[in-house]
């Protein structure tokens, strides 16, 4: 196959491109020896610092030429190169010139390479043009200005916010593409003045915006700043009306982009919701595949909130599942999977199965992840849709495929008790013919948690059995622990395990006898109906509360003595960002139902983590740890937040600090706490933070006394102190010495709501009846004039800092009247139980009844006396 | 930059997956390899779908990659998973059609690598750092083909031997024509 390049050698074309020092310039092959090395660093070779340097110097030459075609390669190279500071500087005045050429291809270009290889002192020499440049009249040297403005803004913020007037101009330019471009720039100039942004939409909503990018950066301006707006919101949301004209633009990138926005507004009522839904619902018909995607994309995400709005598609949608695009087909299935009703799902299911066998296994996932949220949803449909699980289990598959079905099978079994026992089978089938460790393991030791529990657990013996005949090491290991498990849990079956576990101790692998001469010298008595004692069970089977990693690393450390491994000796300190556990605890899938899970494993978090501070390891049992309250804007030097940690004679600030400057590193990081407006705190302790690197987040603790049980509140000043030191950004390394510095951060109160956890009744009536009137405590308040009555519920509700119950904190709209019901556990472990009754006059005077019941007399009026204040 | 549509690369590949020529915005595929390990995995996944009459979409890694295909030559333009798909579907028209005009409708591989000065000047003029430039496939190659003697250039600075060689090419290109 012939192709220009073929054969191309690195070290030839270095040579050819000599001729970029010809006296008499060839105009023609320094364009071909230039596009070689264009070809070669596309093709991903690269070029050592001396050859880099080395063309860069000859190409420099070629300004002298005066040919266009061969001045754009030359700008494209350089851009390439990507030259070095001192480099840059003899490029500099070669650009400098085009930039004010008669030549308007050479500005435009000139601008755009300046402005990517420049850094800030060359800036404020060349500013000048730019600012010219962006007013210019050839759109191409305007856009081209404001294009390197946006990039130029990450990086010297200082002098691009100084020409916001010309931008300001530039955004009334007749020239599509300039007013797209320089209003992406004037937002970002403007982004952290809230009002400025608000402004600018106002005006440009009313105008006439030219091109359609331009249109949909408008649309996302707009979202922004009703979402920014949204918390006083009554009656109609301000620019809705601009949204919804928007889906009758002539651009279907413009009507696509309002569509999605509606979707995205939060709180979004049907009544928004229709129109936006009716245009997608016209682009799933439409012949072109990315148009399909889109809508059904945007759908499926609309279903999850909701479903009953998308429901009119629904017959659209069901022609999609034998779309071309296989992306499409799923898309449309997994929300048909969620807007579905229950008599339904039968008739879809079938559909669902023809369907699977021709999709990859990425498109299966998020089908069988559909199916499990969908049979949570519908627990009387879990026969049909754990049959289809198993179905699909047995077909062929790769191993994220069947780890899907596995974990969905699992899930289902924890949250649909009727499920359990034909799960376990379906998974018990399975591991009979399982070809990856990984998923076996697993499930032997779910079937070891859950198969003595179920009804007849000797029937799930053979399964187990039949692995430690027939699997490798590692499976035959786990199958032994699980029987072991049913042995200590099942007294009847004792005997028969043990001798289970006996044919086990002539295995040929280690790991695997350890194990059954272990369990058989454990769980005692020797093989005879007897209980096994608690504390071998918690031995064996409980949980090991040592963060693994740090147990690795010990052991590695230990070396073979006399002396024996103490696992006393492991540190408990979790090495590992708490940042990134909340991350991984927020993207677990919490089953419907059982909504307080997500906070309780971050209280869990931290008190792990605080508990092993030795300064703070006395204070006894967390009692609640606060959501992070910023102490900083955004896009400061220094980004600080707090976590408040209340214990009960203690409070323990986390102050979490991350550095964002690259040049700098922060040493004995504290936090100076001026808490003489809280006068009940003193405080104890301080845990400084050794060093700060950038961009690694780190935390400072510390920690007041208070006194015992009382909801002491106050208001504390912070002012972060710290040895700053220069680093030097190429080789990362930081110098000597340090200069002690302060920044003033933003103050922050303890509140009563920090004393109050958040924890939800399933059912609130017989609750409250079961807590009796002995300590109800009722009385009424006046709460004056209110922006609506949602703004007063949720005013109350975030001051008491409850759970609300059964979704009574969703007021509805118009309504004059509203009852809601809280519940909550307060410091000393009360639990306490509020019902809200409000009520709203014409004049939005707001009035309250509040009733509420605990297991405290005290604890009732001091809720009264929360309100009160 | 979180509001301003983005483009996060363009990619020109041949019917075998190799590169013809390509572009990267973000700093998603820091490497070489792991460019080239995107490239393999997109065109592995796209290679069987037909998408000659109408550009075809698929997601991938949290992107979604917008692509059509004309002889041997596979275009491809990737962008975040929350971007806008007709955004990015249309700078992939923009660029497909303007490759078309760049090589006069003879668009195929061993003419993309022939004219390759022209394609890499095609993506400087469409995309500047993952912000759009300009999506008009005429006006983009409008840019690309001036390729012109600056007005200010005396015409002695033509050598003879460029002259020939401009005029040789005016020649075959009228008679491939």
């Amino acid at each position: 196959e012939y192709s220009p390049f073929s054969g191309i050698e690195k070290g030839a074309v270095l040579q050819e491109a000599r001729v970029f020092n010809d006296p008499q310039l060839d105009s023609r092959r320094c364009s071909q020896v230039i596009t070689k090395l264009l070809y070669l660093l596309n093709q991903g070779d690269s070029f050592t610092k001396t050859e880099a340097t080395e063309v860069f110097f000859s190409v420099t030459k070629l300004f002298q030429a005066r040919d266009i075609g061969l001045r754009r390669m030359v700008y494209l190279i350089i851009k390439e190169l990507s030259p070095s500071a001192d480099e840059v500087i003899i490029v500099t005045s070669s650009l400098m010139k085009d930039m004010n050429s008669k030549t308007d291809v050479y500005r435009a270009n000139a601008i755009r390479v300046l402005c990517r290889i420049t850094d800030g002192t060359l800036l404020t020499q060349i500013e000048r043009y730019l600012k010219q440049a962006i007013v210019d009249k050839n759109p191409v040297v305007a856009s081209a200005a404001l294009v390197s403005g946006i990039h130029l803004l990450q990086t010297n913020p200082e002098i691009v916010k100084r020409w916001s007037n010309e931008v300001q101009e530039a955004v009334q330019s007749r020239a599509a593409l300039v007013q797209f471009h320089a209003l992406a720039l004037l937002q970002q100039i403007r982004q952290n003045d809230r009002l400025a942004v608000s402004k600018l939409v106002t005006s440009l909503t009313k105008g006439s915006v030219r091109s359609p990018l331009a249109q949909c950066l408008l649309i996302r301006y707009t979202s922004q700043v009703i979402r920014e707006s949204s918390m006083n919101g009554q009656g109609d949301r301000p620019f809705y009306d601009y949204l919804e004209g928007c889906l009758r633009h002539k651009s279907e990138m413009v009507i696509f982009e309002a569509a999605r926005a509606i979707t995205e507004l939060s709180g979004v009522t049907s009544r928004e919701l229709t129109p936006a839904i009716t245009v997608l619902q016209l682009f799933l018909s439409s012949s072109k595949p990315v148009l399909r995607f889109a809508a059904v994309r945007t759908l499926n995400k609309v279903a999850m909130t909701h479903p009953m709005a998308v429901t009119t598609c629904n017959i659209d949608m069901e022609s999609l599942i034998s779309d071309q695009n296989r992306s499409i087909a799923t898309l449309a299935i997994t929300t048909l999977l969620k807007t579905g009703n229950e008599s339904g799902v039968d008739r879809l299911m079938k559909q669902i199965t023809n369907f699977m066998s021709d999709i990859a296994d990425e498109f299966k996932i998020v089908v069988v992840d559909a199916i499990r949220s969908l049979c949570l949803k519908f627990p009387l449909k879990f026969r049909t849709l754990m049959g289809f699980l198993s179905n699909i289990l047995r077909e062929e598959g790769g191993f994220e495929y069947k780890k899907a079905i596995v974990d969905s099978i699992v899930t289902i079994i924890r949250e649909i008790p009727d499920a359990k026992e034909s799960g376990l089978l379906h998974l018990c089938e399975f591991i009979e013919d399982c070809e990856f460790t990984y998923l076996s393991t697993q499930i032997l030791h779910f079937l070891g948690i859950e198969g003595p529990k179920t009804s007849d657990p000797s029937k799930y013996i053979r399964y187990i059995y039949n692995r430690v005949i027939l699997e490798n090491a590692t499976v035959r290991a786990s199958a032994v622990s699980t029987l072991a498990k049913f042995g200590a849990m099942v007294d009847s079956l004792k005997p028969r395990i043990f001798v289970l576990l006996r044919r086990c101790l002539y295995d040929n692998d280690d790991e695997v006898r350890d194990r059954a001469t272990l369990y058989l010298n454990t769980i005692g008595g020797d093989g005879s109906v007897v209980e096994t004692d608690k504390d071998v069970k918690e031995f064996l089977f409980g949980s090991l509360d040592l963060p693994l990693a740090n147990l690795e690393t010990s052991l590695k450390n230990y070396e073979p003595s006399e002396e024996p491994f103490d696992i006393r000796s492991v540190s408990r300190e979790v090495k590992s960002q708490p940042f990134a556990e909340k991350k991984a605890a927020a993207k677990k899938p919490t089953g419907l139902g059982a909504p307080p899970a997500g906070p309780a494993s971050a209280v869990d978090t931290y008190d792990k983590l605080l508990l092993s501070i030795p300064e703070f390891s006395t204070f006894g049992q967390l009692f609640k740890s606060s959501a992070p309250v910023e102490l900083t804007e955004a896009e400061t030097e220094y980004a600080v937040n707090v976590v408040k940690h209340i214990f009960d004679k203690h409070v323990v600030f986390q102050y979490n600090c991350t550095n964002t400057i690259p040049e700098q590193l922060l040493e004995d990081v504290t936090i100076v706490v001026d808490a003489s407006e809280a006068e009940e705190f003193e405080e104890v302790a301080t845990k400084p933070l050794k060093s700060l690197p950038y961009d690694t987040p780190g935390q400072t603790y510390v920690a007041f006394e208070k006194p015992e049980g009382v909801p002491a509140v106050g208001k504390f000043t912070n002012v972060l102190r710290f040895i700053v030191k220069e680093v030097d950004p190429s080789t990362g390394e930081a110098e000597e010495d340090g200069v002690e510095d302060e920044y003033q951060l933003e103050e922050f109160e303890v509140v009563p709501a920090d004393y109050m956890l958040k924890v939800g009744v399933s059912n609130f009536r017989n609750a409250w009846e079961s807590l009796g009137p002995d300590f109800e405590r009722v009385d009424e308040y006046g709460l004056g004039p209110r922006e609506s009555l949602k703004e007063a519920v949720s005013t109350v509700i975030d001051l008491l800092g409850m759970q609300p119950c059964e979704g009574t904190e969703v007021v509805a709209a118009n309504s004059r009247s509203h009852t809601c019901l809280l519940s909550g556990v307060y410091i000393g472990n009360v639990k306490v139980l509020v019902r809200l009754s409000f009520g709203v006059d014409s004049a939005k005077e707001v009035a309250m009844k509040l009733a509420v019941r605990s297991e405290d007399e005290a604890v009732s009026d001091a809720i009264h006396e929360l309100v009160a204040n | 930059m979180e509001f301003c549509p983005s483009v996060k690369n363009i990619l020109l590949l041949d019917s075998e997956g190799n590169r013809v020529a390509v572009k990267y915005y973000s700093d998603d595929w820091p490497t070489n390899s792991s460019k080239e390990a995107f490239e393999k995995a997109v065109f592995t996944k796209t290679q069987k779908t037909n998408a000659r009459a109408e550009a075809e979409i698929t997601m991938f890694d949290n992107n979604i990659v917008i692509y059509k295909f004309a002889q041997d030559l596979h275009f491809f333009v990737t962008g975040g998973d929350d971007e806008n798909e007709l955004i990015i579907s249309t700078v992939l028209q923009g660029f497909f059609d303007a490759v078309g005009l760049l090589l006069r409708d003879n668009v195929d591989k061993k003419e993309a690598l022939e004219n390759l000065d022209l394609i890499l000047l095609c993506l400087d003029e469409i995309v500047d750092g993952g912000i759009i430039l300009e999506t008009d496939a005429n006006v983009i190659a409008g840019k690309v083909a001036t390729h012109s003697m600056d007005s200010g250039a005396p015409l002695s600075e033509q050598t003879i031997s460029q002259a020939l060689a401009t005029a040789r090419e005016h020649l075959t290109r009228s008679l491939l024509r």
